[in-house]
């Protein structure tokens, strides 16, 4: 899509675009609050060109027993679709080879459901290391053979060494290999290798109970565990078309606003402490720990783990609680301007953070990835503002952008963001009164579908789901905002030092569990 | 940042006592654990943490013992970068097959006497994700345990109390 096309030509555009891509093709009855069509291998390719010629960004892309799925949207977030094409031979047409952005998600596909992607550019296996006691969620599959050589992209060149790191790493942080090729200091290439912490959480979740799969939902990426637990009870509620109430929507948000803040002055603090300054880290530490111990009070749960349900939330507020938020918001706003300064203040810290690591807009539009990430290079996209959901739709908020790209954008973007959580939550606090917090869920009856996405402080989260005529999963998919994040990584630390390499990723704060699933 | 230093300087700190040793803990320690070793730690510990699959909850409350509130490093316990160094391995997570192997590898690469500490619900026996084909089913299943630290995840005084417990023993108390 060129520059030169206004946003109301380019919708109008990709509404063209959708229409042709579902021309023909049968709708999926119970599929909200998005459309659901299954389309033929024409329709699926038309999907994948119009992925590769920009008119369309990519959400989601998953498979099934004997299906692959993709969910896509224009440029602007206003148009959502889903596609699903049929693999009756067991393989269908790849859209990475159209697509690259999807190659990993695709690989997934094949390692997960055994189904072949025709004419793709990458063979290789991405979840399965050929270590599991049985292949994935669906039979089709074979597990990989754990003593065949992974074979990493070549870099070649006079006196490029390469240096492994991981899985194991020097920090307390989550595993993963990194395979860095360095000419000196320099990194040439940088290519991970993920999949170690996968669980099965997909495969667990199959035959669950809507409660039940929210607890796995909120465990699939630990710091995002309202935001994940929002978007299935989102998703559920959804193909189930049940209401919830205000006062549950109102309380999803002051949780939701609650974990950016907590992370991201856990980030900021992260990130300084990788350049060395482990005084920032001490008093974004200290206010982190005053979030996490109100969010105990208030909520019974220092990560607010299990509080958001199908139907609602666990618990409503107390009014002390709310008493308790503002104390809590008053001290955050109090403490956050010191930080700042000290921030803006100190070269030896900004040394390090500016002009490193710098993710180019058009890498970040071509990822169509999300969260501060884009943000920081100039994406103006937040799913609270555009598909929107509620509690959001009533609120007043900005959405900070800034162009850079660099580690520096990354932090202060993140502090703008941490600004507009404190005003959030103060005008949900506004609104908050009694009433009902939750609603039991109806029986379907039938099969039903539902998705939904919500912004955690990674990005956005997308879960889609097939409940079946019982009430319990059928099929559910969550898709981490990291997918489109930790590619992109790997484009940022080309041409940087080895030495910045922490402070790329801290500031990226990809999620590998979230990643791996 | 003169004004900070000069508050952290003469402001109450924020550290908290030390919480109670936490019983369970000390009474599944004394089953295992050999004093004669123990004493030859003194009261330092050095610790490597390996993820084998957490869902990243515990990472963050471990982290949360480096801040001022816990201060872990006041009781001489550090998390250190290397297996090699380390006398306690802490481990989070179900294991996944996935990760089964590096956690074998990073055990046999710690020096003995070693000690195990597994945290998290997960850790204990799987978990939410117990009997998934990923999974191994807790860190007992692949490598000898000496302390589990119960929770989703445990907060960090639960932690707290798991650790000293385990320094405890070796100084008699």
């Amino acid at each position: 899509m060129s520059a030169t096309v206004s946003s109301a030509e380019a919708a109008g555009r990709a509404a063209m675009v959708l229409a042709a891509i579902t021309r023909g093709a049968v709708q999926v009855a119970d599929h909200r609050p998005w459309q659901h069509f299954v389309v033929d291998e024409a329709g699926w390719r038309r999907a994948g060109e119009a992925l590769r010629d920009r008119y369309v960004v990519l959400l989601g892309y998953w498979g099934e027993t004997a299906a692959v799925s993709l969910a896509i949207a224009d440029d602007a977030m206003l148009q959502v679709l889903v596609v699903t094409f049929e693999c009756e031979r067991g393989s269908f047409p790849s859209i990475a080879a159209l697509h690259p952005p999807a190659a990993r998600l695709e690989r997934t596909i094949g390692d997960l459901h055994g189904l072949v992607a025709e004419g793709a550019l990458d063979p290789r296996p991405w979840l399965d290391h050929g270590r599991w006691r049985r292949p994935g969620p669906t039979s089709r599959g074979q597990v990989g053979d754990a003593r065949a050589p992974y074979p990493f992209l070549a870099a070649e060149g006079e006196s490029l060494h390469q240096i492994p790191v991981g899985p194991v790493h020097a920090g307390i942080i989550e595993p993963g290999h990194f395979r860095f090729t360095a000419s000196g200091e320099t990194v040439v290439r940088l290519e991970e290798r993920l999949g170690y912490v996968h669980k099965g959480i997909e495969r667990l979740m199959q035959g669950a109970t809507p409660e039940h799969a929210a607890r796995l939902a909120g465990r699939v990426s630990g710091d995002s565990t309202v935001a994940y637990a929002t978007a299935f009870a989102r998703a559920v509620e959804a193909a189930l078309d049940v209401p919830v109430p205000a006062a549950a929507h109102r309380l999803r948000g002051v949780m939701a606003e609650l974990e950016r803040i907590a992370n991201h002055l856990g980030d900021f603090g992260a990130v300084c402490n990788d350049a060395a300054f482990a005084l920032m880290h001490a008093l974004c530490g200290t206010l982190r720990e005053q979030v996490l111990r109100c969010a105990r009070r208030c909520f019974g749960h220092r990560l607010m783990m299990d509080m958001v349900v199908p139907g609602g939330v666990a618990a409503p507020l107390a009014a002390e609680g709310i008493a308790d938020i503002r104390r809590l918001l008053a001290e955050v706003r109090d403490r956050l301007p010191a930080l700042i300064d000290l921030y803006d203040n100190r070269t030896s810290l900004q040394d390090r953070t500016v002009g490193t690591g710098i993710l180019r807009p058009e890498y970040a539009a071509l990822f169509a990835c999300g969260g501060v990430v884009a943000r920081a290079s100039g994406r103006d996209v937040d799913v609270r503002r555009r598909p929107g959901y509620p509690p959001y739709d009533g609120l007043s908020f900005e959405v900070p952008v800034r162009h850079e790209g660099d580690v520096d954008a990354r932090v202060r973007v993140r502090i703008a963001e941490v600004q507009q959580s404190l005003s959030l939550i103060d005008q949900l606090l506004e609104g908050c009164s009694g009433g009902p917090v939750r609603v039991e869920l109806p029986q379907p009856g039938a099969v039903r579908e539902g998705m939904a996405m919500v912004e955690g402080f990674r990005g956005d989260i997308l879960v889609w789901v097939r409940l079946a005529a019982d009430g319990t999963i059928e099929r559910c998919h969550p898709r981490d905002p990291s997918w489109f994040q930790w590619p992109l990584l790997e484009v940022v630390i080309e041409g940087n030092i080895v030495a910045d390499f922490p402070l790329c990723n801290k500031s990226f704060n990809c999620s590998y569990s979230g990643h791996d699933l | 940042m003169r004004k900070i230093i000069l508050d952290s300087l003469f402001g109450r700190p924020l550290t908290e006592p030390a919480p109670a040793i936490d019983e369970a803990a000390l009474a599944e320690l004394a089953r295992g654990v050999d004093r004669a070793a123990h004493r030859r730690l003194g009261r330092s510990l050095a610790i490597r943490e390996v993820d084998a699959g957490s869902c990243n909850g515990c990472e963050l409350e471990i982290h949360a013992l480096g801040n001022p509130f816990y201060d872990l490093e006041r009781f001489g316990i550090r998390f250190v970068a290397s297996p090699r160094h380390a006398d306690v391995l802490m481990v989070t997570g179900p294991v996944t097959t996935n990760m089964q192997e590096a956690l074998v590898r990073t055990w046999n690469a710690t020096p003995d006497p070693k000690w195990v500490v597994a945290v998290g619900d997960c850790a204990f026996d799987g978990g939410l994700f117990a009997g998934s084909y990923a999974v191994a089913g807790g860190v007992s299943a692949v490598v000898p345990v000496d302390l589990h630290i119960r929770g989703c995840p445990p907060a960090p005084v639960h932690l707290l109390q798991g650790l000293l417990a385990l320094l405890s023993v070796g100084t008699g108390g």
